[in-house]
């Protein structure tokens, strides 16, 4: 198995050692390596096991049980669609599916370019703009079907600008 | 214990307090069904919702394998609502359920078929997806079809309490989960030692040992010379799967069974523990008169040899270098046997009878081959080769006792049958070993501390002939990993130590006959608790009714070293007797 | 440091004024508060703030007004929220170009900015104080107390408004009179089942334990629902205060607060409210100089709907997948690290000051004879006033929707509300007057869950509906059990058929068998109410069914398989705008040209249709629809 680098490794080594003073930190531990990584493979999850003493499968049942954790990394983007009651009745599915039909990615999924990630989001609690999107933390509200494509387009082109900006 | 007035059905009975409905329906003579729950809530999750009841004080049905017993409590186990609520829990699992039971290994023994047919399941009452399923066949050990799990978590909590490995574990969530070894992995790219624990308690066909019985069916039809080879713990179990009492010794019906499925020789894996204690002993004799890396600790159980290789690869040097048992014999078999009958060993197929699914592992280890030639070819559980037996349509019961072939491996010592048990290699060690450092025989040569049916740690202080012998018996990991860690930290005050795989020793081997209350009727409550014991009891008798009690007297070994070995850990000995270790990752 | 109780006091006095003269403007100044609730801040109220502060600062006039960022102010469809003190000014959907004109109209010339008021759509009155929309009108403060009032990060703002007093009167009494207190109250559990709130405390306290612990459930997962998010967000210190009480009520020295990941700002401004407080020394050893000691932590959820369910949240806690534990033993016997433990729901532990402060007596001097105080509610869907609402118990669902809600918009006609999120049933119009209250709302079907209340129109699909909370289930079932794992998922393939039009009448039979059978097989309360909203669509909209069964139409429109949407060729003018925006390619001119068009008209392909609905968002002339 790939061993992730040293640098790292101390890095999640001393993350466990954070909340070595809590009782059963494990969700502690869990989220902030997600939240310093973006997702938590199996060869932390095995630091985490020797740091810890919990068995690496017991870990992997909590890391897959709870949807705020990934083992795969995230696109750079990451689409969230509320999907809750408020978002739905007024038209969230279409949303999504259009989102889906435009990245050509399911929900959860990853476009090849690394740049996009669609998440159906349990309520969010903006239900007073209802359907609400939100991509890497930007909130967009009330959000048509008609508009998805635009929205998209604007985040391809701010990468193209980035990209140019690079190269020249 | 207060005692507690109850009513099942509308009848007065009595139960204990802290007993769960379950339990109290046991002890009054009720068995309600249920598949999560094992062995008085050593696995226990009230998930499989098929042992509903009704009670009063309780708000609607409740799992009867969870709930308490209260004064006054009126249980209805046959009440319409009950019934209809187990009948229907039965049939949602079966919807999501691989249902092709016909080819199925675990059909007879299969709990999920005998609560739908106990609760009168309906045929195809609710259709729909099946949860994606997942089968792990790379693994020679066993096998997981996740098509046939119910989720009950039996094998998860058998692997983490008994074992203290947890290999095993939920992933994913609601419809979509199922068990696994992390990352869905094989067991066989996994810290898993193939102990088979597991497959001992899974309620259905989802874990099973990884059959050769078609392995050994090809070699016949290839025309080879199959010899086949018993373990001693096969003999104290195999008769549960044709309805023994548990704990009857059937050696002499196993060995007209096997012969008449047609094996040309059929040998005693007694012989090649004696064997093992000629090498054993004298290596722990060299390692303590020259200085030697103490304490020594056994190598007979494979289990216990992938759990060393993967946690404690810097213990390896403890471990004894000799092959387990089996693996001398069939190397045995496959060259001074081969050459004493004029045969190729190339035409050689050595088949051993084992309790154990880790030694399928075993065999297909580099380390046990000779010249590139394994020293076994197929190895089957004692459940296998009883579907063997059924299979070819032999009345087990009407078969008369029949007798070792005795040529070249037929003798055996009571120390080779003892192997089977927690503390047995380690008693017929002592024995041997006593009379190399004395130079005569113990008297009493029954060793009782060493002696135990269960995991947990054992130990003794041995003065022979001035020399202290310090040893100490674990069984099970989680009880092996107390002693390692002392040895790690230069704490260990031991000589010698034995360690099995399985706790209790191979009478309670991933390999052997599953013990179900619903399966053995006429077996007592509490047989979960007591079989190993039954067990175990029958291997002591065994070995009482020896003889030859030391591996030292077995006259053949004597011979076997005389014209072939020349002496104990010889160069001869090694190339065909020892073996090597090496350092594994867990997770490949 | 405020040590003891003469010191409390001296603050909250300090305090109080404070919070008083800027609220009647007696410290000679202008005060700008800003909603800083989750909806507000997506929608740029954070943004809004920040401009007001770089406005008055180029404009010299710090030292005339102030900015602040208060708790949410629950009318939520009218975020962003400016309100301007000493008058009492409400300015609502507020952007940022707006913050000119308000500094320069109202801060500098005392001229209310009158289009920015909340016009009162039944009477198009503009509406310029917060008391006087009927939104608020009917509502009653108890649990959301000092929410929109206060600085959620300024505890001398909570102490303004008597925080603590409710934990120093419980203090001088016995820990058996604090239950009592709360018996008294007659409070019950916020979270769903309602369940007597002294009532738990009191088995925690006959437990004998050397640790006990006190656990706020914040992991509010219904879709819909916002209570506790808001409440967390707007006084986290009356649920720390809330959650003390109970700590000193059972004898526990630990409080755990387990709330959604999902809520950012909530845990934010739950962490600094627990530092400020043990800043003070509120918080830590001998609170208030008596032998009382007490430490709140927080632990995150991770995004899992089974964990509201107490034994779920626990394991949640301990580090194992959240899966729920039978019972008995309950938590208050054998909970956290196997110590009894009392789990509180956000909203209830916010109720438990108020009781203590203003007495049990004045709390349950309002609501119903079994459900007494209030009951926050996040009313959505299709309502015209979206948000959050404090009703009494007892409050009818015609005064919820109609007076508060301010009624279906677009004129449609009200079809169902849903109270209880996936837990719970719809109601129809027939329920209209009935007085909701825990118990009532049960024997009607449904139940009061945690408050989510989802109003649905004429243009929502019933069996849809169903599916959506039955997928929503599926997904957060948690697998432990068979009837829950696998029951969900076999209804949810009824139902998927259904709406895709090949269901049977079979069907119905057998989503009633299941439906009976996850709720009497499941172990946990997710599973036993799972099938409700299958159990009430069923009751109340069999015909909706039967129509996508037998005549294979969602009267409705919404499932996708039965309804398409047509092109009324005389209303078409040929424009092509709807085919120009077409995803599939499905929209194509035909020979019809209408009397008086120029152009031929459109007409879709249904068999190609993807059935996005784009084109009829473009359409100018409402020439399409759905059929």
């Amino acid at each position: 198995m790939a061993k992730i680098q040293a640098a790292a490794a101390a890095k999640i080594a001393e993350i466990c050692d954070r909340h070595k003073d809590e009782n059963t930190p494990l969700m502690m531990i869990l989220s902030d390596i997600q939240n310093e990584y973006g997702y938590i493979p199996l060869e932390v999850q095995e630091i985490v096991s020797q740091k810890t003493g919990i068995s690496v499968a017991e870990i992997y049942g909590v890391v897959t049980f709870y949807s705020f954790f990934s083992l795969v990394p995230k696109g750079k983007y990451i689409i969230g669609c509320c999907l809750g009651t408020a978002c739905y009745v007024k038209g969230a599915q279409q949303v999504i599916d259009k989102f889906s039909e435009v990245l050509k990615i399911q929900p959860g999924e990853t476009t090849e370019d690394g740049l996009f990630t669609i998440d159906a989001l349990r309520c969010i609690g903006a239900c007073g703009i209802a359907p609400a999107v939100s991509i890497n933390g930007k909130v967009y509200p009330k959000m048509t079907v008609s508009q998805v494509t635009e929205v998209v387009a604007q985040y391809l082109i701010a990468e193209e600008k980035m990209k140019e900006g690079e190269t020249l | 214990m207060s005692v507690l007035n109850i009513k099942i059905d509308g009848i007065s009975c009595q139960a204990e307090e802290g007993m769960t409905i379950l339990q109290a329906a046991r002890a009054n003579g009720y068995e309600i069904p249920s598949l999560c729950e094992f062995n008085n809530g050593e696995c226990n999750r009230g998930s499989c919702r098929v042992c509903l009841v009704e009670a009063t004080g309780a708000r609607g049905l409740v799992a009867s394998c969870v709930y308490p017993v209260s004064e006054g409590m009126e249980i209805k186990i046959n009440s319409p609502k009950a019934l209809e609520a187990r009948r229907e829990s039965v049939e949602l699992l079966l919807s999501n359920h691989n249902q092709n039971c016909q080819q199925c290994d675990k059909n007879g023994r299969c709990e999920l078929l005998h609560v739908a047919k106990l609760t009168g399941a309906r045929d195809n009452m609710f259709v729909g997806v099946h949860t994606e399923s997942h089968i792990d066949r790379l693994a020679p050990g066993l096998v997981r079809d996740t098509s046939k799990c119910i989720l009950c978590g039996r094998c998860i909590e058998r692997c983490k309490n008994a074992q203290g490995l947890g290999i095993l574990g939920y992933e994913n969530r609601g419809f979509n989960t199922f068990v696994s070894p992390a990352e869905d992995r094989s067991f066989q790219n996994s810290p898993c030692i193939q102990c088979g624990q597991c497959v001992n308690v899974c309620p259905t066909g989802a874990l099973m040992e990884h059959s050769e019985i078609d392995k050994i069916d090809e070699a016949f039809k290839a025309g080879k010379h199959i010899i086949a080879q018993a373990a001693p713990a096969v003999r104290a179990a195999l008769g549960e799967e044709f309805g023994y009492p548990v704990g009857t010794p059937v050696t002499g019906k196993m060995i007209a069974a096997m012969r008449r499925l047609g094996f040309e020789r059929v040998y005693d894996v007694n012989f090649g523990a004696d064997l093992t204690i000629m090498e054993e002993g004298t290596e722990l004799l060299g390692r303590l008169q020259n200085g030697g890396v103490l304490p020594m600790i056994t190598s007979c159980s494979p289990g216990w040899i992938n759990y060393a290789e993967m946690n404690y690869s810097d213990l390896l040097p403890h471990l004894s270098s000799c092959k387990s048992p089996h693996q001398m014999q069939g190397a045995v078999i496959k060259s001074y046997w081969a050459e004493q009958n004029g045969l190729d060993p190339n035409d050689i197929f050595v088949v051993s009878v084992m309790p154990c699914v880790a030694k399928k592992y075993e065999k297909e280890r580099d380390q046990e081959k000779v010249n590139g030639i394994p020293d076994v070819d197929a190895v089957i559980t004692t459940r296998e080769l009883a579907r063997m037996i059924k299979r070819a349509g032999i009345m087990f019961n009407r078969l008369p006792d029949e007798d070792w072939d005795g040529d070249i491996m037929g003798d055996y010592t009571g120390a080779g049958v003892i192997f089977g048990v927690t503390g047995g290699v380690m008693e017929a060690a002592l024995r041997t070993v006593y009379f190399k450092l004395t130079g005569q025989e113990k008297e009493d040569i029954v060793f009782t501390e060493v002696r135990g049916h269960d995991a947990g740690i054992r130990e003794a202080s041995l003065d022979i002939n001035g020399t202290t012998v310090n040893v100490a018996i674990a069984s099970g990991m989680r009880s092996a990993k107390i002693l390692l860690d002392d040895i790690r930290a230069g704490k260990s005050k031991y000589h010698f130590i034995e360690i099995m795989g399985c706790p209790g020793g191979c009478i309670n081997g991933g390999g052997q006959p599953y013990i179900r209350h619903c399966f053995l009727e006429n077996e007592p409550d509490d047989i979960l608790e007591t079989y190993k014991e039954r067990r175990a009891k029958a291997l002591y008798s065994e070995d009482e009714r020896q003889v030859l009690r030391q591996s030292h007297n077995n006259p053949q070994i004597i011979k076997l070293y005389e014209e072939f070995l020349g002496e104990p850990n010889s160069h001869k000995s090694h190339e065909l007797l020892h073996t090597s270790y090496a350092a594994r990752e867990g997770f490949r | 440091m405020i040590n003891s109780v003469e010191k409390l006091n001296e603050n909250i006095a300090v305090c109080s004024k404070r919070l008083s003269d800027k609220l009647t403007g007696a410290d000679g100044r202008r005060h700008i508060v800003l909603c800083g609730g989750t909806g507000c801040l997506s929608n740029n109220s954070k943004e809004i703030a920040d401009k007001f502060r770089e406005l008055l600062e180029e404009k010299g006039l710090f030292s005339k007004a102030t900015v602040n960022q208060v708790g949410c102010f629950g009318f939520c469809s009218q975020g962003p929220f400016v309100k301007i003190y000493p008058e009492d000014t409400l300015y609502r959907l507020v952007s940022i170009d707006d913050v000119d004109e308000i500094i320069e109209s109202d801060i500098i010339n005392n001229k209310v900015v009158e289009r920015l008021l909340y016009e009162e759509p039944s009477t198009g009155e503009k509406v310029s104080k917060q008391d006087d929309i009927n939104f608020y009108k009917k509502q009653r403060r108890v649990a959301l107390h000092g929410c929109g009032v206060i600085d959620p990060e300024n505890i001398n703002e909570a102490l303004g408004e008597g925080a603590f007093k409710g934990l120093e009167r419980a203090l001088s009494m016995s820990r058996q009179e604090v239950i009592d207190e709360v018996l008294a109250a007659g409070l019950r559990g916020r979270g769903g089942a309602g369940f007597p709130t002294g009532r738990k405390w009191q088995f925690a306290y006959n437990s004998e334990s050397d640790e006990k612990y006190v656990v706020c459930n914040g992991d509010e997962g219904d879709p819909g629902a916002f209570m506790d998010r808001s409440i967390l967000e707007g006084n986290p210190l009356a649920v720390i205060e809330g959650m003390m009480i109970a700590g000193y009520a059972i004898g526990a020295q630990n409080g755990y607060f387990y709330v959604r990941a999902e809520y950012p700002i909530a845990v934010n401004r739950l962490k600094i409210a627990i530092m400020q407080a043990e800043e003070l020394g509120l918080l830590g050893d001998n609170i208030l100089g008596t032998e009382f000691s007490f430490r709140c932590h927080i632990r995150l959820g991770a995004g899992a709907f089974v964990c509201g369910e107490e034994t779920a949240l626990l394991n949640s806690i301990e580090g194992k997948r959240g899966m729920p534990r039978p019972r008995p033993p309950f938590p208050a016997v054998k909970g956290l690290w196997g110590k009894p433990t009392i789990i509180n729901n956000v909203e209830t532990l916010a109720c438990i000051p108020y009781i203590l402060r203003e007495t049990a007596e004045n709390f349950a001097s309002v609501g119903t004879e079994k459900s007494k105080g209030t009951k926050v509610f996040a009313l959505g869907g299709k309502v015209n006033n979206v948000g959050l609402v404090e009703v009494p118990m007892g409050t009818t669902l015609h005064e919820l929707i109609y007076d508060i809600g301010g009624g279906i918009p677009n004129g449609k006609k009200f079809k169902a509300i849903q109270t209880g999120g996936p837990s719970g049933g719809c109601l129809t119009e027939e329920f209209l007057d009935e007085p909701i209250d825990f118990d009532n709302l049960v024997q009607k079907g449904s139940m009061m869950g945690s408050g989510g209340a989802i109003v649905m129109d004429e243009d929502n699909c019933m069996v849809d509906v169903a599916k959506f909370y039955m997928e929503f289930i599926c997904d957060e079932s948690c697998g432990k059990c068979s009837p829950c794992r696998i029951g969900t998922k076999r209804m949810l393939e009824i139902l998927t058929r259904i709406t895709e039009g090949s269901g049977t009448m079979e069907d119905l039979d057998a989503l009633e068998e299941l439906s009976r059978t996850v709720k009497n097989n499941s172990l946990c309360a997710l599973g036993q109410t799972a099938a409700n909203p299958i159990d009430s669509t069923l009751k109340h909209f069999r015909d909706e069914y039967i129509a996508h069964i037998v005549d294979k139409k969602c009267p409705s429109h919404v499932c996708k398989n039965l309804m398409e949407y047509y092109i009324d060729p005389d209303k078409c003018i040929g424009c092509g705008l709807c085919a120009k925006g077409c995803p599939v390619d499905c929209i194509k001119r035909t020979d019809y040209v209408a009397e008086g068009h120029k152009l031929a008209s459109f007409a879709i392909n249904s068999d190609a249709c993807a059935k996005c609905g784009s084109c009829i968002g473009v359409c100018r002339l409402q020439a399409i629809s759905k059929r």
